[in-house]
């Protein structure tokens, strides 16, 4: 039963994945994404981590991909203001991807474990066991982590208002 | 029966309610309407017009359906599909009523008591804004799409307030069960006295979640002809207005057993009344409950006059999310001093 979950959603996050990079028109790209995110959101489902997964669908497919949505629908894209590229530099463009998919195939085949692991405590991704592990193992990361979104709200903030000034 | 068909049975009890009251609240949004304005309102289709939805339902169905040819068709029936769908999920995590006991077993008057309960609400109605998003878009037309990204702007920044505020009550409440919230708040000790700020807070973010007067921007007829809507008609529409109903008619039973206790009422374990006789009780009230919020919904509508755009955002980052904050270190400060 999980296995056969396991699988459908596997193959439903990659098949929206390929539609997200192969269609043409940019908000069908963007809707695509929330589905494979929805597929994600399963497999945490999956784990046993529900507080992860509706965290990751409140925050990524709720808040990020509507913003997302928001710009695109404003930049109104379309076939004609889509920009010509030259022919060198699309060239380029496969010749750089290509050995990056095999640098990474290289470094993937090299490193990536391949034996099963089972979880010490498969009942992390549940809200209260998240919130004592976040909290007392690793809480200088989380804080830190915190402190650096400040940063980026300010800093966003800021770039914002030098744009109204001028 | 075993506790997959009566959690079959009960799925389907709720659902009907949500759609029959949801249909009843547009027959009482022009009732509450006429009254207010002093005028008697719909009473021509049976007594006192109780069959004006039914009429309105008919009307909707047998009306041309038109999708513009510049639209983008898929997206355009996408639309009111996702408004409708989301609005629906959200009630499978409340509760309905204290469990009840049948034949010696014990059947919990929820569809899902699962540990994340209040954030799946947020979850799904956080998604709801798609339905608006894609069809004001899809349709192709100025005015639509200026609705739709009214109605998604705000959305997102009142999620923030809401949520904000919501932290506050789970820091004193310590779950996220909706079910264990509503268990916290025994007779009358119902958590909007323990956070009246925090509820206000909840209270205006659901109306501007809801898209209900007088946040709703994305429809406003003066400016928008009719806001993200404009090209929909026939059932398509009737969907895009019957979620708004589902909605309040949601966030009105989350206001109620979030702050105001659920099925729990004055006085309910001094009566010596058996539990079943509890639970229908409590059921009742928890309904009484909701229908006063939508009530209270309706009477704002039409009395308070909408806002201007950028009073809308003001309200939104530079008050209400201030003050969530504030009520958020308040109760923090109170639970760390005179709790543990």
């Amino acid at each position: 039963m999980i296995e056969i979950a396991f699988f459908s959603l596997s193959i439903l996050a990659v098949i929206f994945a390929i539609l997200v990079i192969t269609a043409k028109n940019p908000v069908h790209s963007v809707l695509f994404l929330v589905m494979t995110f929805f597929s994600i959101a399963g497999h945490f489902v999956l784990l046993n981590a529900q507080f992860i997964a509706v965290v990751h669908v409140i925050v990524y497919a709720g808040a990020i991909m509507v913003l997302f949505l928001f710009v695109i629908m404003l930049m109104n894209l379309n076939k004609e203001s889509e920009p010509a590229k030259p022919l060198w530099l699309k060239l380029s463009g496969v010749i750089t991807s290509g050995l990056l998919l095999l640098v990474l195939t290289a470094v993937f085949r090299k490193t990536v474990d391949k034996t099963a692991h089972v979880l010490p405590n498969p009942d992390i991704g549940l809200v209260k066991n998240l919130g004592m592990t976040l909290f007392n193992d690793f809480l200088l990361p989380f804080e830190l982590s915190a402190v650096l979104f400040l940063t980026a709200m300010v800093g966003a903030v800021f770039i914002g208002k030098v744009k109204a000034g001028n | 029966m075993t506790e997959l068909t009566f959690k079959i049975i009960f799925i389907i009890i709720i659902f009907g309610l949500t759609l029959l009251i949801a249909m009843y609240s547009t027959l009482a949004e022009r009732k509450v309407a006429a009254f207010l304005q002093d005028r008697i309102g719909p009473n021509r289709a049976g007594p006192f017009g109780i069959l004006q939805p039914v009429a309105d339902g008919l009307k909707f169905f047998f009306k041309e359906e038109i999708i513009p040819s510049t639209s983008n068709k898929i997206l355009f029936i996408l639309g009111p599909c996702i408004a409708i769908t989301t609005a629906l999920m959200t009630s499978a995590v409340l509760p309905w009523g204290p469990a009840i006991t049948i034949n010696g077993q014990i059947y919990n008057l929820q569809v899902a008591d699962v540990n994340i309960g209040i954030l799946f609400v947020f979850g799904v109605v956080s998604l709801g804004v798609y339905g608006i998003m894609v069809g004001g878009w899809a349709s192709n037309n100025k005015y639509s799409l200026l609705g739709a990204l009214r109605a998604s702007s705000q959305m997102i920044s009142y999620e923030l307030a809401m949520g904000m505020s919501l932290i506050a009550l789970l820091m004193s409440s310590g779950t996220l069960g909706v079910r264990e919230i509503v268990e916290q708040q025994p007779g009358f000790h119902w958590n909007v006295f323990y956070q009246p700020l925090g509820f206000l807070i909840f209270m205006i973010c659901a109306f501007a979640e809801t898209n209900r007067t007088p946040f709703d921007l994305p429809e406003c007829e003066a400016e928008l002809v009719g806001g993200y809507h404009t090209e929909y008609s026939s059932m398509k529409l009737g969907l895009y207005l019957f979620a708004e109903y589902i909605n309040m008619f949601i966030s009105s039973a989350v206001m109620a057993s979030l702050y105001f206790g659920g099925y729990n009422f004055p006085f309910m374990n001094e009566l010596g009344l058996s539990p079943n006789a509890i639970s229908i009780i409590g059921s009742s009230v928890f309904f009484l409950k909701i229908i006063i919020f939508i009530f209270f919904f309706m009477w704002v509508r039409w009395t308070i006059p909408r806002f201007r755009f950028d009073q809308l955002m003001h309200l939104g980052w530079k008050v209400l999310i201030p003050l969530a904050v504030l009520n958020m270190m308040l109760t923090g400060l109170f639970i760390l001093f005179f709790k543990s």
